[in-house]
């Protein structure tokens, strides 16, 4: 047991140091992962910055409004982009080499979620440096804590969820299946608009999925402004529920794989 | 004749592998379906009320406004696939050996967009019908119908064509790839998403001169009010001239291509 955990955490750092090695020697790589959001950001803000004038909205800075979607999408594109980098290693066999190693398995996989979850953090700095300079509400100390933890553990998740596909279809052509899950438990959120103002279909989903209480946690600091246990915890619970579920599947995912 | 036929022929045959490496590979066929799929889908639930804007057109349902801004989105994603497609050709070398066939250069080019024509024309079905599954009303019927597909299906070749050009002239798909976000500044400085009147400055301004807006109100057009022959033909103008310019550029980057090999 002792031995394990001493080798855990030479096993994190050291795929941590090679996922930042790989940010330092190929900046290219994390471009579309800070783009895509930005743009999507910039461009929701301009084409819905009106839709503040509908009865409902806390704000009248669709901007403020956005900006915990686009933080999200953020991470989870860097999350799935573990997945696809994970997928690339198993193609090319130097994950074969990283299960036959006596590195234990939780430890690989932390490595590979702590580095995804570090990495969320560039689009992110991005994001919020454009949200407040095209007039994104200040969301306070407390606030942007907060928004940076639900960025990171969004990430870790994402993560998460890229690793248990890439260990199931072993290809990078299983990356659009990587994003298009994020893409959708971010956006069928009250990502657009509050609860009331959705399409009562949209509603229903959005009650289900447990995204939404991410979404609305990390809001809170920019609209309505205040930060309260009653709009955390929900999304506390929401991240932690499924980091343990997509956890199981990715390490059962790494048995199989190994047997 | 039978030199035309026989080009007509290589043509159809590119065209139908586009298709079929289109439908076989996922990350082809995501960006084309899928992506704009959910994008309609929680736009329409997300943004729906919108239709209560007192400057917001007429219209049947948030569905209805949409559909047009899904199909040139599915258009220009199509266009971009081919291009990555075609470049990814010219990595392996497969069009290295179509270069070396007694065949006409441009049956090559034509051949991939007349694959993205397919799908442009195949989207356009798949919105169609998923819009009326969803509730949407075509106010000008089947001829409003034919009139989206037709410009749908143009406006996947002329983008098709930009895509072909990038991808000849630089050979690389990652390059072509690249342009995948490009995709989105285009659609949202445009009318496809929300009416321009009601866009914050300055993109309202761009969206109000941009080509692709006038292609996406020609094709709205039949869906949320009679037929406006003013739409139509500027629609048409936009279609003609981006397409005009990107076989330009196709051409002249196939000739570069051919000089300096791959």
């Amino acid at each position: 047991m002792s031995a394990a955990i001493a080798l855990s955490w030479p096993t994190v750092a050291a795929l941590v140091r090679r996922s930042a090695n790989e940010l330092m020697r190929v900046p290219g790589a994390a471009i579309p992962g800070v783009l895509a959001p930005t743009i999507f950001y910039v461009g929701l803000t301009s084409v819905f910055g009106n839709l503040t004038d509908l009865r409902g909205f806390d704000t009248d800075t669709y901007s403020s409004f956005i900006i915990p979607v686009s933080l999200l999408q953020g991470a989870g594109f860097t999350g799935a982009a573990t997945g696809v980098n994970l997928a690339r290693d198993i193609e090319q066999g130097w994950f074969d080499r990283l299960l036959a190693s006596p590195a234990p398995r939780p430890a690989i996989l932390g490595g590979l979620v702590a580095s995804a979850s570090i990495r969320s953090l560039v689009p992110a700095a991005v994001l919020l440096a454009v949200a407040f300079a095209i007039g994104a509400d200040w969301p306070g100390p407390l606030g942007l804590l907060i928004a940076v933890f639900g960025v990171m553990a969004t990430g870790t998740v994402a993560a998460l969820w890229g690793c248990t596909l890439a260990l199931r279809f072993r290809s990078q052509s299983a990356a659009p299946l990587m994003q298009a899950g994020m893409f959708v438990l971010v956006l069928f959120t009250t990502s657009y608009a509050p609860r009331e103002l959705l399409q009562p279909w949209l509603q229903t989903v959005s009650d289900i999925n447990p995204v939404t209480q991410v979404v609305e946690m990390v809001r809170q600091g920019f609209v309505p402004g205040t930060v309260t246990w009653a709009e955390t915890w929900p999304g506390l619970v929401a991240l932690a529920g499924l980091a343990v579920v997509l956890t199981w599947f990715a390490l059962r995912g790494m048995r199989h794989m190994a047997d | 004749m039978s030199r035309l036929a026989a080009n007509l022929r290589i043509i159809g045959a590119l065209g139908r592998r586009s298709i079929r490496q289109t439908f076989r590979r996922p990350q082809l066929m995501a960006p084309i379906i899928i992506f704009p799929t959910l994008l309609l889908a929680v736009q329409t639930g997300g943004a729906g009320s919108a239709v209560n804007l007192p400057a917001f057109p007429e219209v049947n349902g948030f569905l209805d406004f949409m559909l047009a801004g899904a199909m040139i989105q599915s258009a220009l994603l199509a266009g971009n696939s081919g291009g990555i497609a075609l470049a990814v050709d010219i990595e392996m070398g497969f069009t290295d050996r179509l270069l070396a066939a007694p065949i006409s250069r441009f049956a090559i080019v034509l051949g991939r967009l007349a694959g993205t024509a397919a799908l442009g024309a195949f989207s356009a079905v798949y919105y169609v019908v998923l819009g009326l599954i969803f509730g949407a009303r075509i106010e000008e019927g089947v001829i409003g119908v034919l009139l989206m597909i037709a410009f749908v299906t143009l406006a996947a070749i002329a983008f098709g064509g930009i895509g072909a050009a990038i991808a000849l002239r630089s050979g690389s798909a990652s390059v072509v790839q690249g342009l995948f976000p490009l995709v989105f500044v285009i659609l949202f400085l445009s009318s496809a998403f929300f009416p321009y009147e009601l866009m914050l400055e300055p993109a309202a301004t761009v969206a109000e001169f941009n080509p692709v807006s006038f292609i996406v109100e020609g094709v709205r057009d039949p869906v949320i009010s009679t037929l406006t022959g003013e739409d139509a033909w500027k629609a048409f103008a936009s279609i003609a001239a981006i397409g005009g310019i990107s076989l330009g550029l196709s051409s002249l980057a196939l000739r570069h291509r051919l000089r300096v090999g791959s």
